[in-house]
């Protein structure tokens, strides 16, 4: 039931799986959980000091554990608890299990958990079970006037978890978590009905037993819920076959304080006025609780194949990437990182087991820098993962590495690829080793049509240097990105920040200005806010720009008709 | 006329900067920042100074004042932008070298032979002048237009594609490395011909080293002769920096061989006007953006457009300056450097034919054998040159929460887009901004001082009494921020006197009395007096109108609390607005910030003891009376001119005309006046002034312009032009018998 107990209560993930320096003083990831785990990282330390400037010696830890005495007291009125309790909704007013709920992931959360405390965190905690107890839950919020904020997998980088700190009302954080069923499977048209607490990876799992996927992988599928997908917009690495989220669901039953609101049929599309779907997907939590979804389901692919490219520079990359969108054969994934994430990727190749493979590496590299005559120091790579049937799949490659070769791509092998889409799941990771070292860091993201999507490239990487020499920052900043989403008219850009803040007093603050210059620096080279981590209250000081003083007051008159009393009081997005 | 009282907010409005002197505004910052950005990234010691070169001392300070106006213009506007600055350091300015001194020691051959290896844009991936065309032919860009013009004019694209290409070919530069090192040996032998020294501040040189290999590099110098950018590339070369590519006028062309020197020097044509045709703008824009944005070389043009005639800055022009912001407001460039450039002349080489132009003498044509004729300037002396190349400006540092980028983000970058309103006001913001740092930089010579006491003085001034004027104006100019260049050693007397043997021309000793060297005005006709003697005056006037806009603030104040005739502050205020806007064309103000402009005028005029002010009063000391007539005695040519124009105007024109029809009505009738002796003011026959007051009139809506077929035309509202006649006549006190005259 206490998932925490699996999971860091100070960082991402796993307690089992991380970073670390091992005896030797080399890096290694622990665990057994993801491919990586046990591996030797032997270049990494060196690309870490080299990059960022750190070194070992200089370490700040975290906290052992959460100092309970630390903890605001719940503030929960007699009258509601005796109600929750003849509702036989469990419940708890634990410390740790209320400050695990207190937070999302951004940075400046992590850091407050290593090394302050929250002013203000849930004050209770409900894990309902079911629809009929979230209608209850919410009844009773209404009736005594609190403040709920539900809770999903905690995976939120847009601080849409985070309690506001004026909330005078008792704050219920609603945990979905034990609505996890699948309830139905519906063979005939592809869908199935399911609970919105599932985690992605358990969703996958359970389909898989009867042959079928969502397909649906955002990279924080691991922990992230099917309710947190919906209620933020959700986008999966895959959605060039499987769509994003707005395109797998069919349905959603979602209970407000005015009720419930849900379609009377699951069809495929419908005209009857604005789809009230899109009302509830990114509503980040403000209306109500998404309780159940019934989202399509294909049936597990054949085959799958990874693949890479290793183009001369980041130009001729985003040239083949945009290529491929405009023949619209776009494999499932298909993503394009730049020369600093490239090498970021390389420091953590882990020790090669046969002195046949090093060889093999030696020659590699030999044919691509000498004889191709690629700069190392240029290069990108384009890293790609094909799905479906075997002979489509074969065919389907040949098509896009024929698109690569005109853009001056070489392939680079397989193992590459799959290399690559392995470090998504756990450079989240990296963050927390980052911490011990004095080394803070982000991501984030935008969508931006083709035409621009160099010039963003290039003036945010830039903007985030200046920014770092004007803000004091004394080592240059580790600023890359990569392409990650194709579309017909754009793509999406995901960047990382990251930079040593020794020598500088207010780390968090420093970095939080740097973040907020490149958003501004994104919007004005025509990218957008957020292609899916959402708004949460990060980035809600742009919105009005971003939609328009009417489109704004357009969410706001539907938060004022379905929740006047804003029960759903988390803050977010208005 | 006068601007509508502002009494009401008056005493909120009027808050006079005595006690908190305008300094606290932090002139820093815009600048600063991207200069130590630049340090941070590329050790100063890149440049090398080539021999040790004697240095001249100059000390002069920037003053505090002159400074923060500029900034805090802008700042003023965006205030977000400029808090997070830092202090400025340093108020010094930097010091010169003397280029042509290594040229007189050394080899010109070898000079120009030297390995050339100048720093680079860093994104620059170099290519030639020839790929440049092909590029902006084939641009997305200029293909719209073609496409666009073939539908509209049922043309086959093909053939307007030819005449794209031929306005290419018309327009591009060839820049050629023999070419230039053919310039840099008989530059080098024509400049050491023609003048004594040729100054630049290494510092200058040095930022902008490091702001070419930044960000794309705009340079921007004040024009005052064809000399300027000769020598702009000649300095670039010397120091090996990227040579410029500038922005020349279609005239140029139409010198056999010439041209095509400038052409494979670096210059790039354009022509005079070019409003209506959509096909030659979509080129001209694509050229000047494709070289920018691949930061291929610095490019060079004029705010003023040509050069100025009286070396009074010119109100600035919008085009060009637009053309190249864009690319960085559709962030095709991550930013922009514009690098204000002061280049002064101790004599302006082409000083007679401009007094000779402003009289209505026709310019002679540019041609080959015209340049050779002029090459018995050769054996003259010009003196000495000084270039102050200014802080390179950050675009981006300048737009910061100024404007709103969202009509960019929502039309296809490639489709000409007419800027919105805000983007204009924020062109023409920089713009004046450019100039006025410009102005800020420009050196004065001690020549300069005499030409103004000189004009106040005329017919004859005693030498002695000369020389002490001129040493008080000196004080007087470094108090209000001018940049003198007055070496520490050098004593008033020689000073003058060897502005007097520069200028012998201008004026000569004759008895211990300095008098305007008018020769041939005793005999001849009366009509032919006059015109000599206005030549001389005009050629005089030049140089004391480079001291006039480091001038007109303080002067306006003065020349308003002379037409006031109540000490109280709003009333001198709105006499000063009305001088402000009537000369909004004949001095370079910021745009719409009179107010400031008046409070730094008082704050001057107070920091040297001029006028004593209150919360609502000002009025002149005891001995402030000495600045104060002299300031505006300083600018009674202006005063006059304009209401003999205005008079002119009042009287003589009836119907519509043009501006051609104008310039010569108005050019009789001050002859007339002089002819008869009723008026002294000579200047008013310069067709400078003429059109200046012309376009101030238009601006006041007291003319009409209309567009016709060819060209304008004019039809004035003779009820305006009387009030605005009233306000000076009825206001003017009555001080000296020459202004008892009109």
């Amino acid at each position: 039931m206490r998932r925490q107990e699996i999971l860091k209560w100070n960082g991402w993930g796993y307690n089992d799986s991380k970073f670390i320096f091992n005896k030797k003083g080399q890096a290694e990831f622990t665990g057994k959980r993801y491919r990586l785990g046990g591996m030797v990282l032997p270049t990494f330390k060196e690309w870490i000091e080299k990059t960022f400037g750190a070194s070992l010696e200089h370490k700040t830890t975290s906290r052992a554990s959460l100092n309970v005495n630390d903890v605001p007291p719940p503030i929960v009125n007699e009258e509601f608890l005796q109600d929750l309790r003849a509702t036989k909704i469990s419940y708890s007013q634990d410390a740790e299990d209320r400050v695990f709920r207190a937070h999302g992931h951004c940075l400046h959360e992590i850091f407050v958990l290593r090394e302050g405390m929250f002013k203000r965190i849930p004050d209770i905690v409900v894990w309902p079970v079911s629809h009929e107890d979230v209608v209850k839950i919410v009844e009773l919020a209404c009736k005594h006037n609190l403040c709920i904020i539900p809770f999903g997998g905690g995976t939120s980088v847009s601080s849409a978890l985070e309690c506001p700190e004026e909330e005078k009302r008792t704050i219920v954080s609603l945990d979905t978590s034990q609505m996890n069923r699948i309830l139905w499977i519906d063979e005939k048209n592809l869908t199935a009905c399911v609970e919105a607490g599932i985690i992605g990876q358990d969703l996958e799992k359970q389909l898989s037993e009867s042959g079928f996927c969502t397909g649906h992988e955002p990279d924080s599928m691991e922990f992230s819920s099917l309710g947190g997908w919906v209620a933020t917009r959700a986008s999966g690495m895959k959605k060039n076959i499987y769509g994003n989220i707005e395109d797998l669901v069919i349905h959603i039953k979602m209970v407000t304080p005015r009720g419930i609101v849900e379609k009377n049929c699951q069809v495929p599309r419908m005209s009857t006025g604005p789809d009230i779907h899109h009302f509830i997907m990114g509503s980040e939590g403000t209306l109500g609780v998404v309780t159940e979804v019934t989202i399509k389901i294909r049936p597990l692919p054949e085959y799958q194949k990874y693949g890479s490219v290793v183009f001369p520079n980041f130009e001729r990359g985003v040239a083949c990437l945009r290529e491929v969108a405009k023949q619209r054969c776009a494999p499932a994934s298909i993503r394009l990182v730049d020369n600093a994430q490239f090498q970021f990727g390389h420091a953590l190749k882990p020790q090669v087991a046969s002195i046949f493979t090093s060889f093999l590496d030696g020659l590699k590299k030999f044919y691509i820098t000498k004889f191709k005559g690629f700069d190392p120091n240029i290069l990108c790579v384009a890293t790609l993962l094909f799905e479906g049937d075997r002979e489509k799949v074969l065919q389907h490659e040949k098509q896009v590495y024929d698109i690569a070769t005109k853009f001056g791509g070489l392939a680079a092998g397989e193992d590459n690829g799959q290399r690559g889409y392995m470090l998504t799941f756990v450079i989240a990771y990296l963050r927390d080793l980052g911490l011990d070292y004095y080394v803070i860091g982000e991501s984030f993201e935008t969508s931006v049509p083709w035409d621009r999507v160099l010039d963003l490239c290039r003036n945010v990487k830039e903007r985030i240097v200046r920014e770092c020499k004007e803000k004091g920052v004394q080592f240059a900043p580790f600023s890359t990105c990569r392409v990650t989403q194709t579309y017909d008219a754009g793509a999406c850009v995901y960047f990382y920040f990251a930079f040593n803040y020794r020598g500088i007093s207010d780390p968090i603050h420093v970095y939080e200005e740097i973040e907020r210059a490149a958003r501004e620096e994104i919007l004005a080279n025509g990218g957008s806010l957020s292609h899916h981590h959402g708004v949460g209250k990060l980035r809600k000081r742009w919105m009005k720009e971003s939609i328009s003083d009417v489109g704004l007051g357009m969410l706001r008159s539907v938060k004022e008709y379905v929740d006047p009393n804003n029960i759903f009081g988390n803050k977010n997005l208005l | 006329m006068v601007r509508s009282s502002i009494s009401g907010s008056g005493t909120a409005l009027l808050y006079f900067p005595g006690a908190v002197p305008l300094s606290q505004v932090h002139p820093s910052a815009l600048l600063l920042c991207s200069e130590d950005r630049g340090e941070l990234r590329h050790p100063r010691s890149a440049l090398q100074p080539c021999k040790p070169r004697t240095t001249t001392a100059v000390t002069t300070y920037r003053s505090e004042l002159s400074g923060s106006r500029v900034l805090s213009c802008i700042s003023s506007k965006c205030v977000s932008a400029s808090l997070q600055q830092k202090e400025l350091t340093s108020k010094k300015r930097d010091e010169f070298e003397d280029i042509l001194e290594e040229r007189r020691l050394s080899s010109d051959l070898r000079y120009a032979m030297k390995c050339y290896t100048p720093v680079i844009y860093k994104g620059l991936s170099p290519c030639k002048p020839n790929a440049i065309k092909s590029v902006v032919l084939q641009s997305e860009q200029v293909q719209y237009v073609i496409k666009q013009l073939a539908k509209e004019m049922g043309e086959s694209p093909d053939i307007i594609q030819e005449e794209a290409t031929e306005i290419l070919d018309e327009m591009g530069h060839s820049m050629q490395l023999g070419t230039v090192r053919f310039f840099a040996f008989t530059l080098s032998k024509i400049f050491k011909q023609l003048f004594q020294r040729v100054c630049v501040n290494e510092e200058g040189m040095q930022r902008l080293q490091r702001a070419i290999q930044e960000h794309p590099v705009v340079l921007l110098p004040s024009h005052r002769s064809y000399v300027d950018f000769l020598m702009l590339s000649y300095l670039l070369y010397t120091y090996d920096l990227a040579l410029p590519v500038i922005a020349a006028g279609i005239d140029f062309l139409g010198m056999k061989i010439v041209g095509e020197l400038l052409r494979r020097a670096g210059a790039f044509f354009m022509r005079r006007s070019f409003g209506g045709n959509r096909l030659y703008w979509a080129v001209f824009a694509e050229y000047v953006k494709t070289m920018l944005r691949n930061g291929y070389a610095p490019i060079e043009f004029f705010l003023e457009g040509t050069r100025s005639r009286t070396a009074k800055t010119l109100t600035p022009k919008f085009g060009l300056l637009s053309i190249v912001m864009e690319p960085f407001f559709k962030r095709e460039v991550f930013d922009t450097y514009l690098v204000p450039i002061s280049i002064s002349y101790e004599r302006i080489l082409e000083e007679s034919l401009y007094a000779y132009e402003l009289l209505g003498v026709p310019k002679p044509k540019e041609s080959t054998s015209g340049l050779l004729k002029a090459r018995r300037i050769l054996s003259d002396n010009f003196g000495t040159i000084h270039i102050y190349v200014g802080q390179p400006v950050s675009l981006r540092t300048l737009a910061s929460g100024r404007i709103n980028l969202c009509p960019y983000n929502l039309v296809p970058r490639h489709l000409p887009q007419k800027p919105t309103e805000d983007i204009q006001e924020f062109v023409s913001d920089v713009a004046y901004k450019m100039e006025l740092l410009q102005i800020e930089n420009m050196v004065l010579s001690p020549w300069v001082l005499v030409a103004a006491v000189l004009l106040q003085n005329l017919p004859a001034m005693d030498f002695e009494l000369l020389i002490e004027k001129t040493v008080w104006l000196k004080g007087l100019t470094q108090t209000f921020g001018g940049f003198i260049e007055w070496p520490d050693n050098l004593c008033a007397k020689k000073a003058v006197t060897s502005g007097l043997s520069l200028h012998s021309n201008i004026a000569r000793l004759v008895d211990g009395h300095v008098v305007l060297n008018d020769k041939g005005v005793e005999d001849g006709a009366v009509g032919e007096i006059v015109f000599k003697r206005a030549l001389v005056i005009l050629m005089c006037s030049t140089y004391r109108n480079q001291l006039l806009n480091v001038f007109v603030r303080p002067s306006l104040v003065a020349l308003a609390l002379q037409m006031t005739r109540s000490f109280r502050k709003e009333e001198v205020y709105s006499s000063f607005s009305f001088l402000r806007d009537i000369f909004s064309d004949e001095f370079i103000f910021f745009p719409g910030i009179s107010l400031k402009d008046f409070e730094e005028g008082c704050f001057l005029l107070t920091k040297c003891d001029a006028i004593q002010a209150t919360q609502q009063e000002i009025y002149p000391t005891d001995k402030g009376s000495v600045v104060v007539s002299f300031l505006s005695a300083m600018f009674r040519p202006f005063v006059e001119g304009y209401q003999l124009i205005f008079r002119y105007l009042s009287k003589e024109t009836k119907e519509a005309f043009t501006e051609k029809q104008f310039i010569p009505g108005v050019r009789n009738f001050v002859f007339q006046l002089l002819e008869k002796g009723t008026t002294q003011c000579y200047e008013a026959l310069s067709s400078d002034m003429q059109k200046n007051a012309l376009a101030a009139l238009v601006q006041l809506g007291a003319v009409k312009k209309k567009k016709m077929a060819n060209g304008f035309s004019y039809s004035v509202n003779q009820e305006a032009i009387h009030k605005i006649l009233d306000v000076f006549d009825a206001r003017t006190p009555i001080q000296k018998p020459m202004a008892a005259r009109l």
